[in-house]
């Protein structure tokens, strides 16, 4: 039932998912067993280029989640993923021990160079791996969570939203900026050498990473799937469209999104602790509010408001930005640009929505009975104005009929 | 200066006990008790009392700008007086709960503009104002039960949606959608309703049927409308209250009430 | 050097060009009077000289030559004739002389010469480059006793200068210097004769630091008395040397007691400082928040492109320039309606292009501007290349107001201040009285009620967005005579100018003002405690904390239209 409920009645979702699996499978075969010479051998940069997709998606995901769900749209979630990727960072820092160019045993280069003498309280205990997979979780959460109560709880909404979620990115771009911090400054983290002792830049370790970030996407998209087919699901998106309503039926609406919006910070922070050991670097240009922004823009790419909108939007876009970037960098910045302008314009509702549209169009088909035990994710209203009366069915609160309706699941 | 006092939307109350039968020992669900609310040297309330009765129905009118839609705010929690106190039977004390908890205690409230959850399926509305633990973590894993699942059918006949259960909220019309919010009130079991000009913009047929379920939900529920129709106001009213700048003008029967040279004078001006 | 006017006539002179460009574009007519006037100035004072110099051509000529030749003695006696003539050359010089940068050829009609520190050489009498020949000259050898005769002079020269703040300008001279006995006779000889009070007061100064290291107790007493005024650094050491080595205890006494009060007034001025600075940025944050204030309060949209009209602004103003390389001092005159009108242009075809579509979906219009700004941001980079630009200032925004030796304004950032608020005022007035304004004021508050009596509610929110985006264009304008001009110049405001439009409360334009002002001031004051970075980051906390309390702003809206 629960597979019925997550999975089935989700026909893009299950494609999707089934191409991500299917890629998990193709990829670390043409890898590792295809020959080099072959022309299905795909190589460990193109693996890593996957893997670091996967990672955006899962980003995508989270955002899609509050956004298309629920309405909110945080213009900082870079932050989020960036602090995740911090943490991985500052694990894989401490992994490198000795082998460093001045080979202090506990601090990083960095900290060698800035004449610290001993490792700030804040770096204790990341040279322990679950430690690291702990903060992974909690730092966004706790950011998140903080920073969302102040905001929730004050009623900061809709635009303003965004805007204070961006200043915060903004912050801590700033602070990150500063050597001071203790973050390797301008230029993070970086030159790691192993993960729990493998070495970093190895086939078989990329095509570990590349997997775990393919996991790590299925297992949060049917955690988000199983969120929004819940009754919780149904309050969020009753939140986005009538948030007065919503707390007038007796919920409290800032719960609600709080936790929200922690559980979805916590999700871009696992996003960006897959990403960093793929890419191997984590500076605070991950923090800048370009960042952020962009990644809303693949959700909205996609589709937001359906979980795999979010997924084929951070691949869609993401590929694209790969061919532009080399074939002319500034032709990038242009596409990125009219891209936000046409989807709001022409594409509301993203791909998803195109090709609903056009397969709608192709097999004209009556939207008139919606299918039982599916609550249609978030479509938006159709406004179909149908001011015929109903009165037939009037019957006063005296006379309750237990009418033989089939229940819906 | 504490940033963290700010007790309006504060996120760490606790309900206060609803379980607990109402107290009412005095008839008297609800009672307003000089409440005054300025916006900027504007006083929208004005020293205002008000006392409703266990399954009473009040319609309440007044000319625009009177304080009716701005005291409903203050009964509901949306709004914060300046001045005087709100309770709900003899001990709850409204003025110190949020929102959503004067909605979980049982006060429910109609927009003036419909407002449902246009995303939603009828049946989903309905669901989602069912009387039911809405914290968070139960949402999560909560399911309906048989009861609330009859309850669902027997609000969707009274306010004669049964057959568009499965439709989208959205599609409804104008009429149709009052009534789903009059039914999503229903679903939570409220002891007072307050229904913000439930018959505006409806046809004359559905002004009819509204009155009758109106009717039909006093006594069980104590009933309050705002309205301006005064045919729809007297063929419900039994007791009507008149607003004027913020306070009461008069009470009585429509009869008492429309002979009342002060009442003439505000609506026909001097 | 450019001190020929008292500090406050040049203020006032600045002024006038100043308000003259402002108004350039309504009262033209006025500026065309009021420039040539200024003009005038220099033009006499040049022609002044002249006259002067031809006067005094032969005699001068003959007593430089002479002053490379023939035993010292008879130098030092031709120096002094020289130093009584009345001629600008005269100091130049003396001070080569002494600082032994004065050249000269071994000839019969010799050539003299003045070196600069990059080695060019330059003819001292008609001030001409000298090209060829160079290796001919000698440096003119002076000795100990006529290096003092000439410092004497040279300070003298100045001292009976008669413009008043190059008596002034050489009073602390001395005084940084150190003064001794020579030159403390010869300023209590100028004292009986000094008018100007802040020259007298500055000889009175003088003297008593000299007076600090006399044996007569009183005397030390009577010039800590005096001193502790004084808000010059060389005042401070000395009375700090005197508090702790003093033998006297009554004088060291009076020594701390005059540096504790020296202390405090220099803590009011830096404050003053510091204020001023706060004013300054939230001059420029209210520049670049006002046209939002308009857009996002009145209009409920939210522009994220406006920090790209703003940069638009700035090129308008490094374009005219380049136009008119040579009329920089009125470069402004045109860059500013020119700006509002480019920047308005493009902010109208962003409204008519893609913001219409938009209204009431407020987060789709914030991610359609991004977009806007991202494109407009790149194609500042394909036609202006990525490099900064640097805007010339016209001179008279240049140099800054000296008030005393602790706080000093500059001329540009009190400019932009004053021009900030006219800008303000301006716009106050456009909202308040002109049928425009009331009619964005209608469409604002009741977008169907304005239609239906007869206002053209499209035509209003192009206009307003116009506005909005003009005048993002102006602060764009201003902004160029701070920093560079580049790129990426919105970008850096655009967050900060949300900031002050939430702070203050949105949709009031007075609340912006406030909003500006305090934040500015905030963040100066913290800046340094804590940096400029974490400044801005504990800005931006606090701000966060500040909606807490606060969620609508400092003036918020109230009343039924403020309800969701």
């Amino acid at each position: 039932m629960l597979t019925q409920r997550l999975l089935l009645s989700d026909r893009g979702g299950m494609i999707v998912l089934g191409l991500v699996l299917a890629t998990m499978i193709l990829v670390p075969i043409c890898n590792l067993l295809v020959p080099e010479t072959s022309a299905l051998h795909i190589s460990t940069f193109t693996v890593t280029l996957l893997g670091k997709f996967l990672c955006y998606a899962l980003l995508a995901l989270s955002v899609d989640l509050i956004w298309g769900y629920c309405g909110i749209l945080s213009l900082g979630h870079g932050a989020f993923f960036a602090l995740g990727g911090y943490a991985m960072g500052m694990y894989l820092m401490r992994q490198i021990g000795p082998r460093g160019q001045y080979g202090d045993p506990i601090l990083p280069d960095f900290m060698v160079f800035l004449n610290w003498k001993e490792l700030p309280w804040y770096w204790q205990g990341f040279d322990m791996f679950w430690f690291a997979l702990l903060m992974i979780i909690v730092v966004p959460g706790i950011l998140a969570f903080v920073f969302g109560w102040l905001a929730f709880r004050s009623r900061v909404t809709g635009v303003y939203f965004s805007i204070i979620t961006q200043a915060l990115t903004y912050a801590l771009l700033l602070a990150f900026f500063r050597n001071e911090m203790g973050f390797g400054g301008n230029n993070g983290l970086t030159d790691f050498k192993d993960i729990l002792g493998f070495p970093i830049a190895a086939s078989g370790t990329r095509i570990s990473l590349f997997l775990a970030s393919g996991f790590m996407l299925i297992l949060a998209y049917i955690a988000c799937r199983y969120i929004v087919t819940s009754r919780m699901g149904k309050v969020i998106v009753s939140i986005r469209d009538a948030e007065t309503r919503t707390r007038f039926c007796g919920y409290k609406v800032e719960s609600y999104k709080l936790w929200l919006f922690v559980f979805s910070a916590i999700l871009a922070g696992i996003a960006g602790a897959l990403y960093v050991p793929q890419v191997g670097i984590i500076n605070p240009g991950e923090f800048s509010p370009l960042n952020s922004i962009e990644l809303v823009v693949w959700v909205a790419t996609g589709g937001r408001g359906t979980l795999f909108g979010a997924i084929v939007g951070a691949f869609t876009v993401n590929y694209g930005k790969t061919v532009f970037t080399s074939y002319s960098p500034e032709t990038w910045l242009f596409a990125l640009g009219a891209l936000f302008v046409i989807v709001t314009l022409v594409l509301p509702k993203g791909l998803v929505g195109l090709f609903n549209r056009t397969k709608k169009a192709a097999s004209k088909q009556n939207p008139g009975n919606p299918p039982p035990g599916n609550p249609a994710p978030a479509t938006a209203p159709s406004v179909t104005p149908n001011m015929g009366t109903s009165t037939e069915n009037f019957i006063s609160a005296e006379t309750p009929v237990i009418a033989a309706v089939k229940e819906p699941v | 200066m504490n940033i963290f006092s700010h007790k309006r939307y504060s996120m760490g109350q606790k309900d206060p006990n609803f379980g607990a039968p109402l107290d009412t020992t005095h008839r008297t669900i609800l009672y307003v008790e000089g409440v005054t609310v300025s916006f900027d040297g504007f006083r929208a309330l004005n020293n205002l009392n008000l006392y409703i009765d266990e399954g009473e129905l009040r319609c309440i009118i007044g000319p625009n700008g009177a304080g009716k839609t701005t005291m409903m705010d203050v009964i509901t929690g949306k709004t914060k007086p300046d001045e005087g106190s709100v309770y709900f039977g003899q001990q709850i004390n409204l003025l110190e709960l949020s929102e959503h908890q004067i909605a979980r205690g049982g006060i429910g409230r109609k927009f003036q503009k419909p407002t449902i959850f246009e995303a939603l399926s009828v049946y989903e509305n309905l669901e989602l104002a069912t009387a039911a633990d809405k914290r968070v973590w139960w949402t999560l894993s909560q399911q309906l039960n048989s009861a609330q699942k009859y309850r669902i059918d027997e609000v969707l006949l009274q306010i004669g949606l049964a057959e568009h259960r499965y439709k989208n909220a959205g599609s409804l019309s104008h009429g149709q959608k009052q009534w789903l919010e009059i039914g999503m009130l229903l679903m939570q079991n409220p002891r007072v309703l307050l229904v913000d000009e439930p018959v505006a913009g409806m046809t004359g047929e559905e002004t009819e049927k509204t009155a009758e379920l109106l009717l039909s939900l006093a006594g069980e529920h104590s009933v309050i409308v705002v309205e301006h129709d005064m045919k729809f106001v007297r063929s419900i009213a039994r007791k009507v209250t008149v607003l004027h700048q913020g306070s009461v003008l008069t009470e009585g029967t429509m009869d008492q009430v429309q002979n009342d040279p002060k009442v003439i004078e505000v609506y026909l001006g001097e | 050097m450019r001190n020929s006017v008292k500090p406050s006539g040049r203020w006032l002179l600045h002024m006038i060009v100043f308000l003259s460009c402002c108004f350039s574009a309504t009262v033209f007519s006025q500026e065309t009077e009021t420039s040539p006037e200024a003009g005038t100035t220099s033009v006499g004072a040049t022609a002044a000289n002249a006259d002067n110099e031809a006067t005094s051509q032969p005699e001068f000529d003959v007593l430089v030559k002479e002053l490379t030749q023939g035993s010292l003695p008879a130098r030092a006696q031709t120096a002094k004739k020289l130093a009584a003539f009345e001629d600008e050359r005269v100091a130049n010089v003396i001070n080569a002389l002494q600082q032994g940068t004065l050249y000269a050829t071994k000839d019969e009609n010799p050539l003299v010469a003045i070196v600069d520190e990059a080695g060019i050489y330059t003819d001292a009498i008609n001030g001409e480059k000298i090209t060829g020949g160079t290796e001919e000259f000698k440096r003119v050898p002076i000795n100990n006793s006529m290096r003092s005769q000439l410092r004497t002079l040279l300070a003298q020269l100045n001292l009976t200068h008669k413009d008043a703040s190059i008596r002034l300008d050489a009073v602390n001279r001395m005084i940084a210097d150190g003064v001794d006995e020579d030159s403390i006779s010869l300023l209590k000889n100028l004292q009986k004769a000094e008018s100007d009070n802040g020259v007298r007061s500055a000889i009175e100064s003088a003297v008593a630091l000299f007076n600090l290291h006399s044996d007569d107790q009183q005397l030390r007493l009577g010039a800590i008395q005096v001193l502790k005024d004084s808000l010059q650094q060389e005042v401070r050491t000395a009375l700090s040397n005197v508090a702790a080595n003093d033998a006297d205890e009554k004088v060291k006494h009076q020594a701390q007691l005059a540096i504790k009060a020296i202390d405090s007034s220099i803590a009011k001025y830096r404050f003053a400082e510091n204020i001023f600075f706060g004013l300054s940025l939230g001059s420029v944050l209210l520049l670049s928040a006002i046209g939002l204030s308009i857009t996002f309060g009145v209009m409920g949209v939210i522009n994220m492109a406006h920090g790209e009209l703003m940069m638009i602004g700035a090129y308008v103003t490094w374009v005219v320039q380049q136009i008119f390389p040579n009329q920089i001092a009125y470069s402004l005159a045109i860059a500013i309606p020119a700006a509002f009108i480019v920047a308005g242009l493009v902010g109208i075809a962003i409204e008519r292009g893609v913001i219409r579509f938009l209204y009431g979906r407020p987060l789709e219009t914030l991610l359609a501007t991004f977009g806007i700004s991202l494109i407009l941001q790149q194609a500042a980079r394909s036609i202006f290349s990525p490099l900064n630009r640097a805007v010339e200032l016209p001179v008279w925004m240049s140099g800054s107001l000296q008030i005393n030796p602790v706080l000093s304004i500059t001329y540009n950032r009190l400019y932009i201040l004053i021009f900030g608020l006219l800008v303000f005022f301006a716009l106050l007035v456009i909202l308040k009285k002109t049928t425009l304004g009331l009619k964005v004021r209608a469409v604002s508050q009741n977008r169907a009620m304005a239609r239906a009596v007869g206002v053209r509610a499209t035509w209003v929110d192009a206009m307003t967005f116009g506005l909005g985006s003009g005048i993002a264009g102006i602060a764009g304008v201003a902004l160029s005579q701070l920093t560079n001009v580049g790129p990426n110049l919105g970008q850096a405001y655009i967050i900060d100018s949300f900031m002050v439009v939430v702070f203050g409360g949105v949709g009031n334009l007075w609340g912006t003002l406030v909003g500006a002002m305090g934040l500015g001031i905030i963040n100066k004051f913290l800046e340094p405690y804590a940096g400029a970075v974490l400044a801005k980051v504990l800005v931006l906390v606090l701000l966060i904390l500040f909606i807490q309390k606060r969620p609508k702003g400092i003036f918020p809206q109230k009343g039924r239209a403020a309800a969701d």
